[in-house]
């Protein structure tokens, strides 16, 4: 059982990790990233259930990033509206404030 | 008997020391008086050294002074002075000679602009040269061996305006460094048999003197590299190329350090290591095939040469040779004795040549002639100097070497041979030398005209010396005083009258052969050279013996170089250049990469990571 969500949580890493690296649109690179998040939490859960020591700690923990990436998304957003009203672009290949 | 004066011989050298220090830290404002405090020092320099002879020769006991130069644990360096009778006769050699030419060039070098510089060099080759005969342990020695060989470097140099003056300064700084590489292998091959690690004179005289301290191996190989550095310092075959060439210099350096002081070092080394030579006949054989091969072989050259200076300098390196073959036949004393005349009618010699070369600015003796009517003293001294060194009696010359000759004659016959065939040359040279510059007709543009009185001078007291130099040691009347003053055993001479007799006639025979063909013209000039022009031209080039060694030795060492360039330019560098591309080429790479691209960062990460998971999953695997 534990593979198959395991097995599960990868693919959905991987199609985040394919998303965040090769999107142009910041909206859907943060989707992407949403995507990975959620990956983890699903592996939490798994793990919490059908792993060695199972207890429900990691169903606590997966709350916890549930709400912290709730306000991760919230703050990223805002600095993607404060980007783009700026640059008038949401393409994440214009960003490149990071290398000055 | 009690020293007084041979206590203070450490004095002799710090004259001149004390000249060199002013001239060198005043030199400047001292055009004037400069060339007066250099000439003083030497005279105070000469004064002490005959003091100390006179001494010496009343029969004052050797002494010794020396004091602890580094101490290494127990083990000690020392330096000191040691006055012999031997060192009180160079002595009276180098500081009397050093005086008159210190007191001839103040006129010959009077229009000079570094004049003051000349005579602190000199002024500094003097007290080299003194504290190299004072010396009294072989280390001493060698240091004041070096120092001459800098001051002969810088003075050659003198004016450096003329690239043959630098050239030749170059050749003979170098060409005695490859002598000086084998008295040092001596030095260190010394240090390390002797007993105690005693580099002096006496332990030397101690060690070899008894048998079997040393093996006869080790003791032969010690003596021939002492005499390597006696043949680079003396220009003996076949490092005298660097003698003739020296000539570039001031002619009354020629005088002092290139015929009468310098190039006699080597001599005395021989003289003053004399026991180690003694314990063993190869190296003595050595000493003095090499001295005979040296005064034939540069007495022929003499005769082919066209340049006043370079006739002398050739003769010097044959009678050097002359000396190294007393030596070799075992006698100090002719050596000595030769040493010592030699030094006065050479100097002599060089001096007149100066005074030539002064009234008539050239040096090639077929642009001369006539020059007898106009400059008197200088014919008359040069006359004296000749004759001195032609061999004719009375005059020095005649006396020692006859007694080189005798001692040839009674130990080797073979070399009593070379050196009579060396002097019939010797003689034909000298005339041809005397007849083209001083007799005929004038051949120089505008008048010549003597020299001032004190360049006539010094050339009237070394013709005083060439002529009498020779009585102190006569083989009959007192037979044998200098020897055993020298040595302290007496030479036996044997059939001198025969030596005597044959030496002389041989003598008149070469100046007769240089009048018949330069006087009177009764055989022709080219009487050779129509029938044999190689010999000619092979004297001419001197053997062809710088051309020998610049396709030997400069263009296979400047191959070599080529070679090591090339390897140091592109591999060493190569690598170096190598080294530092690879980095600036990652660092280009790595600029490359920072793109400022999130999305690229994050792929570079994601790559990192793979690689990772590779590699620990590989190690299972390994």
């Amino acid at each position: 059982m534990l593979s198959s969500y395991l097995t599960m949580a990868a693919i959905l890493f991987c199609i985040g990790l394919y998303g965040a690296l090769s999107k142009r649109n910041a909206v859907i690179v943060l989707m992407s990233v949403e995507l990975m998040l959620n990956a983890v939490n699903l592996n939490l859960v798994a793990f919490s259930k059908y792993g060695v020591v199972p207890s429900l700690d990691g169903q606590i923990f997966s709350l916890f990033t549930i709400s912290v990436a709730a306000a991760e998304v919230a703050v990223g957003v805002a600095i993607l509206i404060a980007l783009f009203r700026r640059r008038g672009t949401a393409n994440v290949d214009e960003f490149n404030e990071m290398r000055r | 008997m009690e020293t007084v004066f041979s206590q203070y011989a450490w004095l002799v050298p710090v004259f001149p020391l004390a000249a060199f220090l002013i001239l060198t830290a005043f030199g400047r404002g001292m055009k004037q008086s400069g060339p007066l405090v250099a000439t003083l020092a030497s005279f105070a320099a000469l004064v002490l050294s005959a003091l100390i002879l006179f001494e010496h020769m009343n029969g004052a006991d050797e002494y010794n002074d020396s004091f602890t130069w580094i101490g290494i644990g127990g083990f000690e360096l020392t330096a000191g002075f040691d006055v012999t009778n031997l060192t009180a006769l160079m002595l009276i050699v180098v500081s009397l000679v050093a005086f008159l030419v210190n007191v001839y060039s103040i006129g010959y070098m009077k229009d000079d602009e570094r004049i003051t510089v000349f005579f602190g060099y000199v002024a500094l080759f003097t007290f080299s040269m003194l504290g190299l005969v004072l010396a009294d342990n072989l280390l001493t020695l060698y240091i004041f061996w070096e120092l001459v060989g800098v001051c002969s470097f810088l003075l050659i140099g003198f004016w450096y305006q003329k690239p043959e003056a630098k050239a030749a300064a170059k050749k003979a700084f170098i060409v005695t460094r490859v002598g000086d590489v084998g008295l040092l292998i001596a030095l260190l091959l010394l240090f390390w048999y002797m007993p105690d690690h005693d580099l002096s004179f006496s332990a030397i005289e101690n060690v070899f003197g008894q048998s079997g301290l040393i093996t006869e191996g080790i003791t032969t190989l010690i003596a021939i590299l002492i005499f390597v550095g006696a043949v680079g310092k003396s220009g003996q075959f076949p490092l005298h190329v660097w003698l003739p060439d020296a000539m570039e210099g001031p002619t009354p350096i020629s005088a002092l350090i290139h015929a009468a002081t310098m190039v006699a070092a080597g001599v005395f080394l021989v003289a003053r290591t004399f026991p180690i030579f003694e314990a063993s006949q190869a190296a003595l054989d050595t000493v003095a095939y090499v001295g005979a091969f040296t005064a034939i072989f540069a007495a022929s050259i003499a005769i082919a040469q066209n340049d006043i200076k370079r006739i002398l300098a050739y003769s010097t390196v044959s009678q050097l040779g002359y000396m190294m073959m007393a030596i070799g036949l075992g006698s100090v004393t002719a050596g000595m004795f030769h040493l010592f005349t030699h030094a006065f009618f050479k100097a002599l010699l060089f001096l007149g040549a100066g005074s030539v070369i002064h009234a008539v600015h050239t040096q090639n003796i077929h642009e001369m002639g006539g020059l007898g009517k106009t400059m008197k003293t200088t014919a008359w001294t040069f006359a004296i100097g000749a004759l001195a060194l032609a061999g004719i009696p009375p005059l020095s010359g005649f006396w020692s070497k006859d007694a080189i000759l005798a001692e040839a004659l009674h130990a080797n016959p073979a070399l009593f041979a070379v050196g009579i065939a060396a002097a019939l040359l010797t003689a034909l040279y000298m005339s041809r030398l005397f007849f083209l510059v001083f007799a005929g007709k004038p051949k120089a543009g505008g008048e010549a005209h003597e020299s001032p009185a004190v360049m006539t001078m010094p050339l009237i007291v070394l013709a005083v010396l060439a002529i009498f130099a020779g009585f102190v040691e006569m083989p009959f009347a007192g037979t044998g005083w200098l020897g055993e003053w020298l040595t302290g055993h007496a030479a036996e001479h044997e059939g001198t009258a025969l030596v005597m007799l044959v030496s002389t006639a041989v003598g008149l025979l070469g100046i007769y052969l240089g009048w018949l063909i330069y006087v009177k013209g009764a055989i022709p000039r080219d009487v050779v050279t129509s029938r044999a022009p190689w010999l000619t031209r092979l004297l001419e080039r001197k053997y062809y013996i710088d051309e020998i060694y610049h396709a030997v030795f400069t263009v296979s060492l400047r191959a070599i170089g080529r070679a090591l360039d090339a390897f140091d330019r592109h591999v060493v560098g190569g690598a170096v250049r190598l080294a530092g591309g690879a980095a600036v080429w990652t660092g280009r790479a790595a600029t490359r990469m920072q793109s400022g691209q999130v999305q690229s960062y994050g792929l570079y990460v994601v790559i990192g990571l793979v690689i990772l998971v590779a590699a620990i999953a590989g190690r299972r695997f390994w």
